[in-house]
């Protein structure tokens, strides 16, 4: 056998929740995957490796070919713009983007500010609503703009509502819903095109049963 | 910004160091001895072009074009490809030339600055473009032509995905009956979002039969026999056009030998317009990014008023280099290392070595600061050192 699949996925929840639809999807992995230290994981027996990244870099690994698969949020792909196919709707790690502010918030008249994680989706969101805003990036507790002033609106994944909620915020607009995708590199879909096309029919077959 | 500092580069911009230009210098050699080889003959065209002209007509996005203003306050761009100022050439300083074409290039080509490393704003490509022949054979030739480069240059596995516009657009319109849907539809394909594309079938009123043509489209990848697959979808005169193309484009890649590095794939979309027929894509296996790509443009040269089919490919010269993957040395050379007393018998014996076809490096002794490290760096070192007359010491 050639070298094995390589897969890019975010640590945590998510490569826990792919990793079982592989295993669904008759991939022999082993029951568990020792110790979370680790940044490259082999699975011998099914031939794959994963890349264990941060979920924003993921699109990165695979657009440059590192990988020849991901598993991606959508927010990271329309945030990103990479140049990779995004071939399956994984339906894992369901949330959704939205905009929130402090309860009772008006739109106000002078210079109104958003922070968000995401600033090219945020600036692409706002402008397609007609709304001139300043946008701020920020890399994490994005809650924290409105209560403190330094934006009067977020835009932010939300997926419970309760970390809003424990702040004192309130949504104000659902801008897109997001779930895990199946990426996969423009090279590796044709030099490994068989493997790649076995891996991605498997796959679409446990997530449209799980549809149903 | 804070000023740069004094080695600095623009953003974007390559120095070409000694060992990577010979082994740049080695590859290209080979590929153009290849394109010559095929009777395409060689032109340059100017780096900059105005922006009205090749900048709007090129295939390039305009926020990827390099733009800059003349003395006049004319738009200009570095120029973003060659098959533009190819097709201006085309149709006006060899108007009176007969059809088809057959011209090659390779140089320089520009994008907008981006910060991201691996994404340069200027490259060299090397191609070539068949103006005014329409047949397969023409398609054919260009695709065949590019494999025998890809080859000559070094890269053992390759594959090209070969699509056809024609065929997208006819079983689009045809499932979707209006220019402007089958448009939302084909932007996914060009962003090589499935996903996206398969929510939006799903979300439009079609009966269940018409949802899977659509979604039928998305299968049509592997070998010459989904040619079959794709006649089921549509029938149509634009499709049955496009796979009767196909089929005869898939005997010549035949005849050509190529047929184990061709796959189909029609699901490519390059461009949203600009394409009218076949197109393909070029990819190695030891890189992440395509390599070559090309394809049939029959609606470009109108724009210049010279109307003529055409075709044609370009070869990224960067990556194919890292797709290769081999570094060459430099050049053996050999070193003439002498005192005053004797620069003329140094000269001499110089020229006599040059004619031989070496390559001499001749070097006053005190111009030297460490001559260890001078003779290490060369094959072989002739002192002509010192008062004696005649002979000379060799190393």
């Amino acid at each position: 056998m050639s070298e094995p699949l390589t897969v890019a996925m975010p640590k945590g929840r998510i490569f826990e929740e792919a990793v079982e639809l592989l295993r669904e999807a008759g991939f022999p992995l082993p029951p568990e995957f020792d110790d979370s230290r680790k940044l490259i994981v082999d699975a011998n027996e099914a031939d794959l490796r994963f890349i264990l990244a941060k979920p924003m870099d993921v699109p990165t690994y695979v657009e440059h070919g590192v990988a020849d698969l991901g598993v991606a949020g959508k927010d990271t792909m329309i945030e990103e713009e990479r140049d990779v196919y995004e071939v399956l709707d994984l339906n894992i790690s369901e949330c959704y983007l939205a905009v929130a502010g402090l309860p009772g918030y008006e739109k106000s008249d002078i210079n109104p500010k958003v922070a968000s994680k995401y600033p090219n989706l945020a600036t692409q969101y706002f402008k397609e609503q007609g709304e001139q805003v300043e946008i701020i990036k920020l890399n994490g507790s994005i809650e924290l703009a409105p209560l403190v002033g330094l934006a009067d609106r977020i835009v932010d994944i939300v997926s419970t509502g309760r970390t809003l909620r424990e702040n004192g915020l309130v949504e104000l607009e659902t801008i897109v819903p997001i779930t895990s995708r199946l990426i996969v590199n423009p090279v590796s879909y044709r030099m490994k095109d068989t493997r790649i096309d076995d891996l991605v029919e498997r796959l679409a077959k446990v997530v449209e049963e799980d549809d149903e | 910004m804070s000023k740069p500092f004094m080695f600095e580069k623009p953003v974007g911009m390559r120095d070409t160091l000694p060992a990577y230009y010979q082994t740049k210098n080695k590859i290209r050699q080979r590929m153009k001895k290849e394109i010559d080889s095929w009777g395409y003959v060689p032109i340059e065209t100017p780096a900059l072009e105005y922006y009205d002209t090749v900048g709007t007509a090129s295939a390039i996005l305009d926020q990827q074009l390099f733009k800059l203003l003349d003395q006049q306050g004319n738009t200009l761009v570095l120029r973003p490809d060659m098959t533009a100022p190819i097709a201006r050439v085309a149709a006006s300083s060899l108007k009176d030339q007969a059809f088809p074409l057959r011209l090659s290039y390779h140089s320089p080509l520009f994008r907008a600055q981006q910060k991201e490393g691996g994404r340069p704003a200027e490259f060299e490509q090397m191609g070539v473009e068949l103006v005014g022949d329409g047949t397969s054979s023409a398609d054919g030739e260009v695709i065949a032509l590019m494999a025998a480069t890809l080859k000559k240059a070094g890269l053992q596995d390759f594959q090209i995905a070969i699509g056809h516009i024609g065929y997208v657009n006819a079983l689009l319109l045809d499932v979707v009956g209006s220019e402007e849907r089958a448009d939302t539809l084909r932007r996914y394909l060009y962003e090589k979002n499935y996903v996206g594309f398969k929510q939006h079938v799903k979300s439009l009123p079609l009966s269940s039969i018409d949802e899977k043509r659509l979604l039928g489209l998305l299968q049509l990848r592997g070998g010459a026999e989904k040619l079959n697959d794709a006649q089921e979808l549509v029938q149509n005169g634009d499709a049955a056009q496009a796979l009767h193309d196909l089929h005869q484009l898939f005997d010549v890649l035949e005849a050509y030998g190529v047929s184990e590095h061709i796959k189909l794939d029609l699901n490519l979309v390059m461009h949203m317009s600009y394409y009218t027929g076949v197109v393909f894509e070029g990819y190695g296996s030891k890189l992440g990014f395509p390599l070559s790509s090309g394809g049939r443009y029959d609606e470009l040269l109108q724009k210049f008023h010279r109307p003529a089919r055409a075709t044609g490919f370009g070869i990224r010269l960067d990556l194919l280099v890292e797709a290769v993957g081999e570094t060459e040395g430099l050049p053996q050379q050999t070193c003439i290392l002498f005192s005053k007393e004797r620069r003329k018998e140094a000269i001499k014996e110089a020229a006599q070595l040059r004619e031989d076809g070496r390559s001499v490096v001749l070097q006053d002794l005190q111009g030297v600061e460490n001559v260890d490290e001078l003779s290490e760096a060369y094959e072989e070192v002739y002192y002509f050192i010192g008062k004696k007359q005649g002979g000379s010491s060799h190393e």
